[in-house]
């Protein structure tokens, strides 16, 4: 573990990190082998993991661009000396995009049969069943359901599409041209790309500020189609910023434990640590805001969302779900010293990404797993080798490819942007 | 035995100020406090000024805000006079966050402001402690305790050479007096 300072020093992508991901990406296609070819249920739950974890793998990326935009359009010094790490992961996101898109496609178009609630047999695709089920909009079918056909403008097959790729497209482009600002600043110097970078990131929040909530709505929240929450898009928004936030604080922790970004001080991990601390509390609070007024207001097309989640099998990771988002950031980061502390932060940041994967394990299993009446349900039943397999392949290409876009990059520090000098004297 | 009891050294530049500082610590010479117009960045560390309190303060207050209104809510709406409202049982917790959220981060801020004002006396009704107006103004000041066994030509000295521009021998040690 050598000490490098220069400020041209290029990441190499080799060693350990390199092999361990892709044996992560490994692991991840047997247990989607696995899945699929074990038949019967595990079909339905490798559709749910794979969007499960291919959502939250967009939502961290997307993370990392609005990061990349906020930081620009509040002119933030503090932050110069690290945005190579959200650049690279603002890379990542088209690949990211695609398999997003392919899941909801092949989960869209595939179907099986299931007992609904009524005990009759339907045919149903195996994502998003409950608004694109054949005949759901059709009054003459026996299918028919007034409340979805009532909501088909916006809940249907093309438009849910648009919606998909659209967004995830748009978002990538801001990524793509921030980074190219970046890099192109590196090569040219001056203030004429910071300035673009500026105008853009005022440009991509406006369109994520209100875009954002629909891309949640029709990734996550239509899977339980009758149900709605106009906070979903929010709450959606805190965990993939948090999430997103305590990915950057890992890999910078990582770096610099390496040897690279010998800039970063505790002064940068200080201001990571803020953050994550401070939409920790952000993500409890739209939470609590969307269950309150749904528990408080106990109308039963609202509330059947908390009872699904109050049934015994999810009852104790509905709670655990606050303890590991809400109350660990909470006591773990509120001293000073705490946020200045590499191994606290990276134990938070480990904790909070498992947190909300819990959290996103509860936005999409209980809409689409249908368990079978009368069946003790076990704790393998829903944490198996389908989740772990799963998640586990997710982050190793996460990792492959942010080290890989990464390792791109001429110069770990973006050395011409104005504010670089600020940054490599930040002092709190 | 001279009557002066601070001697105050008057910079109009920030970085001669720090000069000075540097000046006086090299010569061990202990510094009484220093003013400034303007926050100066890194200047705690440099005075060696122990780590604020206040977050000590605002945790209290936090903590006494959250159970006054803990149980004033409590008393009235569940021990006094139960209600039924919209069906909810008598002691619904989820309906206590919302206030008890509210009440903590009142107290705290409240609380953390009172505590400012008590500390550097700057509560209403009372005089504010100042050595020299001028440091509200745009001086930059260092005072110097002179009741050590140093002699005070030496520390004018001191201070004329790291820039000072005015230096005052003051026989008490506030302008204004409460």
């Amino acid at each position: 573990m050598g000490t490098h300072t220069s400020i041209d020093e290029r990441y190499e992508f080799s060693g350990k990190i390199r092999t361990w991901s892709l044996i992560a990406i490994v692991i991840g296609v047997v247990g989607v082998a696995y899945g699929f070819l074990a038949g019967g249920d595990s079909v339905q739950r490798t559709f749910s993991n794979l969007l499960l974890m291919s959502y939250y793998f967009a939502c961290v990326c997307t993370a990392a661009v609005f990061f990349l935009a906020y930081q620009y359009v509040a002119q933030a010094g503090w932050s110069a000396s690290i945005l190579r790490v959200p650049q690279a992961i603002a890379k990542v996101l088209p690949i990211a995009a695609v398999i997003l898109i392919i899941v909801a496609a092949a989960g869209l178009f595939t179907t099986h049969k299931v007992i609904n609630e009524e005990g009759h047999e339907e045919v149903m695709p195996y994502l998003y069943g409950h608004w694109a089920a054949h005949g759901l909009t059709d009054p003459k079918s026996e299918h028919y359901d007034a409340l979805i056909a009532g909501k088909s403008a916006f809940l249907n097959v093309p438009f849910f599409f648009i919606v998909i790729v659209g967004l995830t497209f748009l978002y990538s482009l801001f990524g793509h041209l921030l980074v190219k600002y970046s890099t192109n600043e590196d090569e040219l110097g001056g203030m004429f790309n910071y300035n673009k970078s500026f105008k853009m990131s005022c440009i991509f929040l406006v369109i994520f500020g209100f875009t954002f909530p629909i891309f949640a709505f029709d990734a996550v929240m239509s899977l339980e189609a009758h149900w709605f929450s106009t906070m979903f898009g929010w709450y959606n928004l805190a965990a993939m910023h948090v999430s997103g936030l305590a990915v950057i604080t890992l890999i910078v922790l990582y770096l610099r434990n390496k040897g690279y970004m010998q800039w970063v001080t505790e002064n940068h991990l200080h201001d990571l640590g803020k953050l994550m601390f401070a939409f920790s509390i952000f993500w409890t609070y739209v939470w609590f805001s969307q269950f309150f007024l749904i528990w408080y207001a106990n109308m039963p097309e609202e509330t059947v969302y908390f009872y699904k989640r109050w049934e015994p099998e999810y009852k104790w990771w509905f709670w655990l779900n606050i303890v590991l988002n809400f109350l660990a950031p909470l006591l773990l980061l509120m001293s000073r010293d705490a946020k200045r502390l590499g191994g606290r932060l990276k134990l938070t940041a480990i904790v909070i990404l498992i947190g909300h994967w819990l959290d996103f394990y509860l936005m999409v299993m209980p809409g689409t797993i249908h368990r079978h009446p009368g069946h003790e349900v076990h704790i393998w039943d829903m944490y198996g080798i389908q989740e772990i397999f799963i998640a586990v392949g997710f982050v190793g290409l996460l990792t492959f490819f942010t080290f890989n876009s990464l390792s791109k990059f001429k110069s770990l520090l973006p050395k011409k942007h104005p504010f670089i000098e600020e940054s490599l004297h930040h002092h709190i | 035995m001279s009557s002066t009891k601070f001697i105050l050294g008057h910079f109009d530049d920030p970085d001669d100020m720090m000069h000075g500082i540097e000046k006086l610590q090299k010569n061990s010479i202990p510094i009484y406090d220093v003013y400034t117009p303007m926050p100066i960045h890194g200047i705690e560390a440099k005075l060696g000024v122990k780590e604020s309190r206040l977050g000590y303060a605002a945790f209290c207050f936090g903590c006494l805000g959250a159970s006054v209104i803990f149980s004033i809510v409590y008393y009235t709406l569940v021990h006094d006079w139960p209600m039924n409202i919209g069906g909810k049982p008598n002691f619904p917790m989820p309906v206590f966050v919302p206030f008890t959220f509210e009440w903590t981060i009142l107290w705290t801020a409240f609380g953390m402001v009172f505590t400012f004002f008590a500390a550097t006396h700057l509560f209403p009704g009372r005089a504010p402690r100042v050595m020299d107006f001028r440091a509200t103004d745009d001086r930059f000041i260092i005072a110097v305790d002179a009741k050590g066994n140093i002699p005070h030509e030496d520390i004018t000295n001191l201070l004329k050479e790291a820039g000072a521009v005015e230096i005052k021998h003051n026989e008490r040690k506030y302008v204004s007096y409460e």
